[in-house]
């Protein structure tokens, strides 16, 4: 019927061009790691002291051999399963509320002049400074350190919920009402997905801040968890034990970082993007 | 088709009204096109009569029915980035049958057959960033057609793109309303888009008020003179 004179925009992607440049780089980037590692291994095991002391820091090697004891018991696994649930379990309950009431404030005035003094007096209180209201509201441990790890993550996905449903364009909204949609409708098609990328940002720094929470609520409590045992390690003088134990919290958290950047990625896949680094 | 009657429309307050006692009657099927001079509130008329915005005074009857608010029987088309990004050409052309709540079969079949018929079968999974500015337009055609309304609101759609593109998607708008008559009321500044779409095109002045309104003397004609129709519409967009 008509013809189409337009070709597509998109060109196919580019052929990676990635010369011995690319691996060069990749070379950097472990040597400096691998230099890191000596430098502490020269520094530990000569047991040197110009001000910072490391004559009773661990080796890199006896960590390893502690990790690698650790990895062969049921307790280093129980540790891991305890925090990632509390993490998990905070994290979900703080993306589902931030996400609620963020997009709440936004589009309504009366439920901002109600919720927004409240959330702006309790948000400069580092969640960690909420232990002993934890430790007094719930009847168990494992309760206060999960609301912890749920106020530390709620903070970022309520501002950054309502700061991105505040600033989409009004032409959406508008075109889809225009169709007859109703208010639940707009709310579904228009604000949430058009909202995702803030929302995501704010889900990356909640994340990074529940970590924080999670591992200090735990070496209050004495609860168990991956905290618990770094900080279980330093009182019975196992140092190799205490590097063993921040080790696995930068991989936990590394890796759970990745997971809410990976999904985030996923979802926001129409947004234009630079080429991947 | 609906007919569309303006009477004494007001829309802001004192001085400061964007539009001052707009009185119009535009019958069912027809093509009316609004111009004057950027700022002159054409916009602001058509968000009214799509029901975004609501009149100081004066009042909008939709087949003798009062307009109070959205509806999918007024569709807005926009002038660029209309479309939900995050949907497919398809998923957008959807949206309005989804909104009326037709069965996600058919919804696919309509929505294909309109995609089709804005010549963009193929590109049916393409995302709106992946097309040029005037295939996303006839994705808006598509879309907002596909929701059946019966008077289409169009604010400036063809005013991003370049000349070329410009006619062909002038052709192809009166190409589909000729299958599916509705009436349309086209915002433009182009003069000449306005005689070559419009059967009568209202002219709007700096204050807000209608100056006047001209018959197009050659419709959807290709090539027609209107070189009298042009120079009464210039000298009013002038005063």
């Amino acid at each position: 019927m008509t013809t189409t004179t337009e070709a597509p925009v998109t060109a196919p992607p580019p052929v990676a061009v990635r010369p011995a440049k690319h691996r060069y780089r990749w070379l950097i980037r472990v040597g400096s790691l691998v230099a890191a590692l000596v430098v502490w291994q020269l520094l530990t095991s000569y047991d040197v002291q110009f001000w910072l002391n490391f004559d009773r820091l661990p080796t890199p090697l006896e960590v390893a051999d502690d990790l690698t004891y650790q990895l062969g018991t049921s307790v280093y696994y129980q540790d891991l399963a305890d925090s990632l649930r509390r993490i998990l379990a905070g994290f979900v309950l703080a993306a589902v509320a931030g996400v609620a009431i963020g997009t709440a404030i936004a589009r309504s005035r009366t439920t901002a002049d109600v919720v927004q003094p409240l959330l702006e007096v309790v948000r400069p209180i580092p969640a960690i400074a909420l232990v002993p209201i934890a430790i007094l509201l719930f009847p168990s441990n494992e309760q206060g350190i999960i609301f912890i790890t749920f106020v530390a993550a709620f903070f970022p996905v309520v501002v950054s919920t309502r700061h991105a449903v505040r600033a989409l364009p009004t032409v959406w909204e508008d075109a889809v009402r225009t169709m007859g949609a109703s208010r639940w409708r707009v709310l579904w098609s228009v604000v949430l997905p058009g909202a995702l990328p803030g929302v995501f940002s704010g889900l990356s720094v909640g994340m990074g801040v529940s970590w924080i929470c999670v591992i200090s609520a735990e070496m209050i409590s004495g609860e168990f968890g991956v905290g618990y045992r770094t900080w279980q390690a330093y009182t019975v003088v196992d140092y190799p034990g205490v590097l063993t134990g921040m080790l696995t919290i930068g991989i936990l958290g590394w890796v759970t970082s990745a997971l809410v950047e990976l999904a985030g990625r996923r979802a926001t896949r129409w947004l234009p993007r630079e080429e991947a680094k | 088709m609906s007919r569309l009657s303006i009477d004494q429309l007001y829309v802001g307050y004192g001085p400061d009204s964007v539009l001052k006692g707009i009185s119009l009657e535009i019958a069912a099927g027809e093509i009316l096109v609004v111009v004057g001079p950027s700022g002159c509130g054409k916009s602001t008329l058509l968000r009214t009569l799509a029901g975004l915005l609501t009149p100081s005074s004066g009042r909008i009857l939709v087949d003798g029915v009062p307009v109070g608010g959205t509806s999918g029987d007024r569709a807005l088309v926009f002038q660029d980035d209309g479309l939900l990004p995050w949907r497919s050409v398809r998923r957008n052309v959807e949206l309005p049958l989804a909104i009326r709540r037709i069965a996600k079969v058919e919804r696919r079949e309509r929505a294909d057959s309109w995609i089709s018929q804005v010549g963009l079968a193929g590109y049916e999974h393409r995302l709106p960033r992946e097309l040029s500015g005037g295939m996303r337009q006839r994705v808006q055609l598509a879309r907002t057609l596909a929701g059946t309304p019966r008077v289409v609101l169009a604010d400036e759609p063809f005013g991003a793109l370049d000349a070329q593109t410009r006619t062909a998607m002038q052709r192809l708008l009166v190409e589909v309303w000729q299958q599916h008559p509705t009436t349309v009321v086209f915002v433009t500044h182009d003069v000449d888009e306005a005689l070559f779409l419009g059967d009568r095109v209202a002219v709007l002045g700096r204050d807000g008020r209608l100056l006047t309104i001209v018959d197009s003397p050659a419709a959807r004609i290709e090539g027609a003179d209107s070189a009298a129709a042009r120079a009464e519409i210039l000298s009013g967009v002038a005063k």
